[in-house]
């Protein structure tokens, strides 16, 4: 795993942040590392850290989609927090969308979401 | 002078400048009233009083003899800069300037013929070293006065955009974005880009922005409008859209946009309602709650 991630565990949740660019193998890394460890801790969501990124292509942004699929199929649920104003701009001119994943401004808001009562629409 | 013939001739030019120079300081008097005659035949500066031109022009006078001495133009450069920035404001035009300035190097060049008149080999050199110098303060003046102005424009834009689109905090987590007026594309750009930079720096959750103000959209700029609510989504915001006129709904209807992840509400009131249920601090429609 690349050291450009930190994954951590509190309480139900795997925070991965992602502190700088990411190759496309270490993004499939990340992906299989986060999938394997949903079982492994039994959490029930991952929140994927994003702000240090300068650029979300349309490769991240397909990665990010299918690790939320397939936390969801493990039973967890994925927000994305920390996208910066221009990188939203461009995946927008981009026609690039996250969905089903669900978007927080920051972890504290990324939190909140996870933990106010049922699933509600995280699970796209 | 034993240096070289370079130098030579370069040291020539500083005397005649010299010569040129205390020419022009003996007959100041006569010479700047000439040249405030010229610009009053010429009907320039209309916009002054004939004794604020006179104290101008003793000035400019003074530093264009100063140019020709010391060959430095950041004094008259300051000075043009000092003089655009008091009478762009009253509406003097760049071409006024212009001319204004070559009616003193008229007036000026005119003065050397009357006094070198007997000796024409003389007056040539005189000229040579004149000519380059006097252009390149016609230039200076003129070039000050455009840059001046052109800063001036820029500010004025500067002060526009950012009056036309305030991004109002009305409570934690939520803001309000009033559209008034012309909305094209340039400023649904900068729109978007403030909005989103609010969305950071306030941390808000939701967002209305109330188009009320707005006449007309056109595909492009309805497009963009999209385009932000997008964005401010994948940032983790919602937004509400408020005060589509009917002319505006019916042209998003005819143009094919898609609306489907816009929330729009009639009126602001409604907006806000529906931007405080999405906040959770009202009870309302309980089936979406806006966060996806």
């Amino acid at each position: 795993m690349t050291d450009r991630v930190a994954i951590l565990r509190q309480r139900d949740y795997l925070i991965a942040t992602i502190q700088g660019d990411l190759s496309d193998e270490e993004i499939l890394a990340l992906r299989d590392e986060l999938a394997e460890r949903v079982g492994r801790y039994r959490a029930r969501a991952i929140i994927v850290d994003v702000t240090a990124l300068d650029v979300i292509d349309s490769f991240v942004a397909r990665s990010l989609r299918a690790l939320a699929l397939t936390a969801r199929l493990r039973g967890a649920r994925t927000v994305v927090v920390g996208i910066q104003p221009d990188v939203a701009i461009a995946m927008v001119q981009f026609r690039l969308d996250l969905e089903p994943l669900v978007s927080a401004l920051d972890l504290d808001e990324a939190l909140r979401i996870l933990d106010v009562g049922p699933r509600r629409a995280l699970d796209g | 002078m034993t240096s070289a013939a370079p130098a030579n001739g370069a040291e020539q030019t500083d005397e005649l400048l010299h010569e040129l120079v205390t020419l022009l300081r003996d007959q100041r008097t006569v010479l700047r009233q000439e040249w405030v005659r010229r610009i009053t035949d010429a009907a320039l500066l209309t916009v002054m009083s004939p004794e604020e031109i006179f104290s101008e022009v003793t000035t400019v006078y003074d530093n264009y003899v100063d140019v020709l001495e010391t060959g430095s133009v950041e004094t008259l450069q300051a000075y043009a800069r000092d003089l655009s920035e008091r009478i762009i404001p009253r509406g003097v035009e760049t071409d006024e300037v212009l001319r204004i300035v070559l009616l003193l190097r008229d007036v000026l060049a005119r003065s050397l013929f009357v006094n070198y008149q007997q000796n024409g080999e003389l007056l040539n050199k005189i000229l040579d070293a004149y000519e380059p110098a006097a252009n390149r303060i016609a230039v200076t003046v003129g070039v000050s006065f455009v840059e001046e102005r052109e800063r001036v424009i820029r500010e004025q834009q500067e002060a526009i955009r950012e009056l036309s689109t305030p991004v109002l905090q009305v409570r934690d987590r939520l803001l309000i974005l009033p559209i008034i007026g012309v909305l094209d594309a340039p400023r649904a750009r900068q729109l978007t880009e403030q909005l989103l930079g609010a969305i950071q720096s306030s941390r808000a959750r939701v967002v209305v922005i109330d188009i009320t103000g707005v006449a007309a959209i056109d595909l492009t700029v309805a497009n963009h409008i999209v385009q932000t609510v997008e964005a401010a989504r994948l940032m983790g915001a919602s937004t509400v859209i408020t005060g589509l006129s009917s002319k505006i709904a019916q042209t998003l209807v005819d143009l094919g946009v898609d609306l489907s992840m816009m929330n729009t509400v009639g009126d602001l009131q409604g907006g806000l309602e529906e931007a405080e249920r999405l906040l959770g601090l009202r009870q309302g429609l309980a089936d979406s709650d806006g966060e996806g």
